[in-house]
């Protein structure tokens, strides 16, 4: 019966790709949202992850994500050097500035200054130059992805920003583009540059004393979490591993922006419409050829097996329905990722949108059973 | 789960030979005193009111009546898919109200075959397809069925369509493919409501000769819900009913007389 099942879903051709436009679009909408949802949620710490090579970060202990960086005085820098289990540990200096362009626009960066000794912390990969050209004079790093967009010169036609142009921060302190790099893409707006720390303590106009974050490196076979819990009860800050920082980032984001809900309502839109849309096409469905399964019942067919027939209707246009529109949200996703908007597909978006596929075409075919099921086969003589 | 439905069709058949009332020798049908009412309150309304049939094997009985007066309820208890109020009705002597209403389905998947006044051909399996039904629904592999479908096909005169559509076939083409689908079990029992109500004359007397011929044995009986007197001679007994009773059983002749 599993052959009349099929045939009668697919032998019209109309309702049947019907069917899996339904399904196959509230898939594509939560697997889409989702993976936006979750793409902007890891774009949240990608300052964190390009900054990965020591193990844990010293900060105060009201800082809420990465960006919100508070000063820490100087000294526990050394003091942190002492702490056991460390092997070694240098200061990251993170702040908003003012930068003047070449042709006079202002814009508000994040500087990012590294350990003049180490330049422990700079960005992942380099396109122009090296991270060492950071020691030349007024050396400044730019990101070389937003050269032509974010950092045009506006006022001189659109002129992208290029090595050897000079940039000046608080209206005083001069640098120059000495190399470029590339970053993972970042869901805060303002572009990132790189220095010394030294440098960026010269332009940025903050307190001479304080350092925004200390990097600490356990030594080999030391427990992060043992470390960290020493770190925080000898120093009186906050310390935290990159993951631990990396999942507060987010977290604190995707909470007090709005995003989470924002995201969480059009996913759970995309589930409500495919729901409906889906249990409506399939309940038709189901409603078009009542009087078959009638008829199927008069001749002999248990309620188990109409049963197990509408369940494997369900399956398929289900299945079916799933692949097209994952696979349509993930080509639709690698596009807009191509176009640097924020989407990832990780295996967890895939069994959420299988699991809302699935409870969709469940309560559709409980519908629908509660017809055929209460069907009495004297109908078919009506 | 096959093992199972043979295990209830085993049980359905045992309770027919032991635990049920031995139907009367003779008959394959036996109804004494059936009542069925639909609704309640003020809209009850009482389609049967003690209805007694009894249809011989071997024998073709025709229901006539005026609308209303019950004959699609009555074949629809005789054939298992209606519940009786009240009386007694055993068909092959099985008395349904002594089995499970899965072991019925399954009883009359292999007992029982259907033309139906609507044919319910469906409309996405080819002519074949659907006469294979029944057969499918015992069980039978869909190859094994279609084959042995596209034979009864042929007895019917339908050889060469039997990979048409429902809809590539004329009302006539598809009662036969409805008659094909009542045949190809070997059922004991065929039930037929209004079978020849969409056809022509000379249509409908093909219809009755082939469910005569075909369908009629010394262990089979058939049961014909009809208003078409031009088909009337074609049965061994015609049983009158009206207002929820069977008023008369006679020969064609006594009544076309």
């Amino acid at each position: 019966m599993s052959y009349v099942a099929l045939r009668m879903l697919l032998g019209d051709k109309l309702k049947y790709l019907g069917l899996i436009a339904g399904i196959s679009f509230a898939a594509m909408l939560i697997t889409q949202q989702a993976g936006i949802l979750v793409g902007l949620a890891h774009q949240t710490g990608a300052f964190i992850r390009d900054t990965s090579q020591a193990d844990i970060w010293l900060m105060d202990p009201e800082v809420r994500f990465s960006q919100d960086a508070l000063a820490l005085k100087d000294t526990l820098l050394y003091r942190a050097r002492s702490v056991e289990g460390v092997e070694w540990a240098v200061p990251l200096y993170f702040g908003f500035v003012k930068m003047k362009l070449p042709d006079g626009t202002r814009k508000v960066v994040q500087v990012v200054g590294l350990d003049d000794a180490t330049l422990t912390g700079g960005p992942p990969e380099m396109v122009v130059g090296q991270l060492s050209d950071l020691r030349k004079d007024k050396a400044l790093l730019v990101d070389a992805t937003i050269m032509d967009t974010k950092l045009a010169l506006r006022r001189e036609g659109g002129r992208p920003l290029k090595i050897g142009d000079r940039v000046t921060f608080s209206d005083k302190q001069e640098a120059v583009v000495t190399a470029t790099y590339k970053a993972s893409r970042s869901f805060f707006w303002e572009p990132m540059v790189y220095t010394t720390y030294s440098r960026a303590k010269q332009l940025a106009p903050t307190e001479p004393k304080m350092t925004p974050y200390v990097l600490v490196k356990a030594k080999p076979g030391v427990d992060l979490h043992d470390l960290t819990q020493r770190l925080e009860a000898q120093l009186g800050v906050r310390a935290r591993t990159n993951a631990e920082f990396d999942r507060a980032t987010v977290n604190f984001i995707l909470k007090e922006t709005g995003i989470l809900i924002n995201f969480g309502m059009a996913v759970a839109l995309g589930f409500a419409v495919g729901a409906l849309v889906a249990g409506q096409m399939l309940y038709n469905f189901t409603l078009d050829n009542l009087r078959y399964y009638g008829a199927l019942k008069a001749l002999g067919t248990t309620n188990a097996r109409l049963m197990g027939m509408v369940l494997l209707q369900a399956a398929v246009v289900g299945l079916i329905g799933y692949g097209i529109g994952v696979g349509l949200a993930a080509g639709l996703g690698t596009l807009v990722a191509k176009g640097g908007l924020a989407f990832l597909l990780p295996w967890q978006i895939l069994v959420l949108t299988a699991g809302a596929i699935l409870v969709i075409c469940l309560a559709s075919a409980g519908l629908c059973l509660s017809r055929v099921l209460k069907l009495e086969a004297a109908a078919v003589f009506k | 789960m096959r093992e199972m439905e043979g295990k209830d069709m085993a049980t359905a058949t045992k309770n027919s030979r032991s635990d049920a009332k031995p139907a009367p020798t003779g008959l394959a049908v036996h109804c004494r005193g059936v009542t069925k009412h639909y609704g309640a309150g003020d809209n009850k309304v009482m389609a049967l009111r003690g209805v007694d049939l009894e249809i011989a094997y071997g024998q073709l009985m025709m229901l006539v009546g005026p609308s209303g007066c019950g004959k699609t309820t009555l074949i629809s208890v005789i054939a298992g898919i209606l519940d009786r109020d009240e009386g007694e009705c055993s068909v092959f002597g099985v008395d349904y109200e002594t089995i499970s209403q899965r072991q019925r389905t399954l009883w009359r998947g292999q007992n029982i075959g259907f033309v139906f006044q609507a044919f319910n051909l469906l409309p996405t399996l080819t002519a074949a397809e659907n006469a294979a039904v029944p057969l499918m629904i015992l069980g039978e592999g869909r190859h094994s069925a279609v084959k042995k479908a596209e034979d009864v096909l042929a007895r019917v005169g339908l050889e060469g369509r039997s990979k048409s559509l429902p809809s590539q076939l004329s009302g006539g083409q598809q009662q036969r493919v409805a008659i094909a689908r009542a045949l190809v079990h070997q059922p004991r029992l065929i039930v037929c409501d209004e079978p020849t109500s969409a056809l022509d004359e000379h249509t409908g007397h093909s219809v009755m000769r082939l469910l005569k011929g075909v369908a009629m044995a010394e262990d089979r009986a058939l049961v014909i819900v009809t208003h078409d007197a031009r088909i009337f001679s074609f049965a061994d007994r015609i049983a009158t009913m009206n207002d929820g009773v069977v008023t008369r059983v006679a020969a064609p002749d006594a009544l076309t007389h």
